[in-house]
């Protein structure tokens, strides 16, 4: 089993995403994803997947402002096999 | 503004007269390209507006000189600009921007002759926009209007033109620069100071119609209908004009700015010798006092222009007079060898044959050829 | 950095909704911006510079005397989203604009927004007289090689090989000339105090170029001269690629040209071939951070 740690996560305002997928490449730990729906403008928009550590660098390559970081006050562990987060 | 003590009679050049005036009037930014005969107004300018906290700054082109006066005039200050008709011609597209902008830039014409009429009053440059124009008489005059010219441009936010030339820039007379009294004037609330930021309250000095998020705005169609709302007003209020000997005259000269001295000195010398001629001089250009003039030549038999250039006024002259009577130009191109300054027309006894031909001869006159210049 | 990369793992996480004990530790917009909505394409780089010096102004807590001149261009649209002092100046004319509010308000930091049509085309004389005369303002430009609002054709900046609307063949020396290195030229003016190129095609180049913003406004206030600041921005509709290609295609391009960096410090020019060695040395870095496995799996 997998365990892998998210110091960090986002929120993500996807009813301002434009779809460009910047932060898709520009995140280095590469949580981020896109997703098969559409928001009412008609893009995709990133979805996170853990292991985010807080960098902002989606935030900082984000054209539209769509990101908010945050950094959790003890990381947050989550077994892939199960999918359940727990603190550790 | 502070009081100016009275200043006393000096000698000195009309330039110099009308740099003193504007600094008089609370300019306090100027930038300017050298230009004849602009160039002895950048000059005095240069001097004097150091002196009192001033700045005046010899800019790499027109084009920038009437930028950096537009930057001035956003953050509330009193600033002008000038050059000769060339120069004007290269600052037409920010003439009408800085006029849609509402803001208050004055503009010096130290004209090659009178052929910049209609650059000045229809404008070179694009859109729905009027500047108001003064021609001054002489120094005395230009002393009045660079200072009225202030005045008006804060009073209806948008640009006054001073129409000068060659032989107001460059005539030397005694002078006292009197400070005018005007009324007083709301403060500019518009200026931008820096203050507005992070407020939500933000300024923004725009001529595209647009506002700061939050607040409504007028939208493009809206702002420049609201711009040329201002027209009618200015034209109602704005109009000035000087009249006389026009009750019985038969035939009426109409001239405007420096050339206006000797046809009013021509008309009152014919006066003197019982001929019924009468004189009236736009003191505005824009807006053109029409009602002035329409009464001037109300009773007229022959309507008689007079300006240097080939016939630019006489467009308004018409206009006024709507076919009442008969309109004979008088004038004509007329300048030295430079091309910059005075030619033999601007002559008191040239002007007189001339003023006499068309009062004998009305629409029908022979005009004696223009004077030509020796050196051509 | 191209080539293969694990992709995501693990399930999809909740995101719409501030996660409970956690800090914030990145707005979603700065405080200088009114709105986070805009009408810029999608991929578009000027919002990422918009974002940092506007962050910077409010770092340096100069809002309540800041004064901006805005060019046209597609970042017009921002004179109405900052909450920033603004005055609106012709194409091209924004640097002749601040001189004069500068001049009236020495006090108030007076920066220009303009892009490589605006500035480099049309405006050319303005900036370089401006920064020749050592004008206490900054100037910032945000190159993407193309007149963006007019729907993507050739500027001064455009490089050799550069399809635009008009060098479909791509730019020819021959026939278009060559690109004016603007940052460069202004670099080796003397009144010019502080001149920087920084980029958005990553966000370690978007933190750098923050510092540059900081910079250039420091030395502003310091009274050293004129500052200047150039942004290569992202423009996937004016170069006609997929907005994800971007970075890449910006880096390779632009990037290769107007050479990233602090062009003048202190008085000192660095050379082309300085630029270089800083920015080969930062990328070496960057690698090695990698290799040791810094990042956090």
């Amino acid at each position: 089993m997998t365990t892998i740690k998210s110091r960090g996560t986002v929120t993500i305002d996807v009813d301002t995403c434009k779809g460009c997928e910047l932060c898709i490449t520009a995140c280095p730990p590469r949580v981020l994803s896109m997703t098969d729906e559409v928001n009412h403008l008609g893009y995709r928009y990133p979805q996170l997947h853990p292991g985010c550590t807080g960098c902002a660098a989606c935030l900082m390559v984000c054209p539209d402002f769509c990101f908010e970081v945050f950094r959790f006050d003890e990381p947050v562990m989550t077994d892939l096999a199960g999918g359940a987060e727990e603190q550790s | 503004m502070t009081a100016v003590p009275t200043a006393q009679r000096r000698l000195m050049e009309g330039s110099e007269a009308i740099a003193e005036a504007a600094i008089a009037a609370g300019c306090r930014f100027f930038a300017g390209y050298p230009m004849t005969p602009f160039t002895e107004l950048l000059e005095h300018l240069a001097k004097k507006l150091p002196e009192v906290g001033g700045v005046c700054i010899n800019a790499e082109s027109e084009l920038e000189a009437v930028g950096m006066a537009w930057g001035a005039l956003a953050t509330g200050a009193r600033a002008a600009t000038g050059s000769t008709g060339q120069g004007l011609s290269l600052m037409q597209e920010s003439f009408s921007e800085i006029t849609l902008a509402e803001l208050p830039l004055v503009v010096f014409n130290m004209a090659r002759g009178q052929q910049d009429y209609f650059q000045a009053t229809r404008g070179g440059g694009h859109g729905d926009y009027r500047h108001l124009v003064l021609a001054p008489l002489d120094i005395a005059e230009a002393v009045e209007l660079t200072q009225l010219a202030f005045h008006l441009a804060d009073k209806w936010r948008n640009p006054v033109l001073v129409y000068g030339d060659y032989l107001l820039a460059h005539t030397h007379q005694a002078v006292s620069v009197e400070p005018v009294e005007f009324a007083p004037l709301p403060p500019k609330a518009w200026a931008v100071d820096g203050s507005g930021g992070g407020t939500g309250d933000s300024q923004l000095v725009t001529p595209l119609g647009l506002a700061k998020h939050g607040h409504e705005a007028p939208g493009i169609e809206r702002h420049l209908r609201g711009i040329t709302a201002k027209h009618a007003d200015m034209e109602s209020e704005e109009q000035r004009a000087e009249t006389a000997f026009c009750d019985d005259a038969e035939t009426v000269v109409v001239a405007f700015g420096t050339p206006a001295k000797f046809v009013r000195y021509v008309v009152s010398q014919l006066r003197a010798e019982g001929e019924k001629v009468g004189f009236v001089r736009p003191i505005s250009l824009w807006p053109y006092p029409f009602g002035a003039v329409a009464d001037a030549t109300a009773g007229a038999t022959t309507v008689a222009v007079f300006e240097l250039c080939a016939g630019q006024m006489i467009d308004d002259v018409r206009l006024a007079v709507l076919g009442r009577a008969p309109i004979v130009p008088i004038g004509g191109i007329s300048t030295d060898g430079s091309g910059f300054g005075v030619g033999p027309l601007l002559d008191a006894e040239v002007i007189r044959e001339r003023v006499l031909a068309a009062h004998r001869g009305g629409v029908d006159a022979e005009l004696p050829p223009l004077p030509v210049n020796e050196r051509g | 950095m191209s080539g293969e990369h694990e992709g995501p793992v693990g399930p999809v996480l909740d995101t719409s909704a501030p996660p409970d004990h956690a800090k914030k530790v990145a707005d979603l917009k700065p405080d200088l911006l009114l709105t986070q909505e805009h009408n810029m394409c999608p991929g578009c780089g000027e919002p990422l510079a918009l974002r940092v010096y506007l962050e910077a102004l409010q770092e340096l807590g100069v809002t309540q005397r800041s004064i901006m001149v805005a060019g046209i261009g597609c970042y017009t649209a921002f004179t109405s989203t900052v909450d920033v002092d603004l005055v609106q100046a012709l194409h091209g004319r924004a640097p002749s604009v601040a001189t004069g509010a500068k001049r009236m308000r020495p006090d108030a930091v007076v920066f220009t927004l303009q892009g490589d049509g605006d500035m480099v085309n049309e405006g050319l004389q303005e900036v370089l007289h401006t920064a020749a005369r050592g004008e206490k303002v900054t100037c910032i430009l945000l190159n993407n090689g193309v007149f963006g609002e007019t729907g993507g054709h050739m500027t001064a900046t455009s490089v050799l090989g550069q399809r635009t609307k008009n060098s479909l063949d791509g730019r020819d020396a021959e026939y278009h000339g060559y690109p004016i290195l603007i940052g460069d030229l202004i670099a080796r003016l003397q009144g010019a105090a502080y001149v920087a190129r920084g980029s958005v095609h990553n966000a370690g180049a978007v933190a750098r170029t923050k510092k540059m913003f900081r910079r250039a406004f420091e030395s502003q206030l310091r009274g050293d001269g004129f500052t200047f600041v150039e942004v290569l921005t992202m423009c996937p509709t004016g170069w006609f690629i997929p907005t994800g290609d971007g970075p890449e295609y910006m880096h390779e391009t632009l990037g290769e040209v107007h050479i990233m960096g602090e062009l003048k410090v202190g008085g000192v020019v660095k050379t082309t071939e300085e630029l270089h060695e800083e920015n080969a040395a930062r990328q070496r870095e960057v690698e090695h951070a990698l290799e040791r496995g810094g990042l956090d799996r």
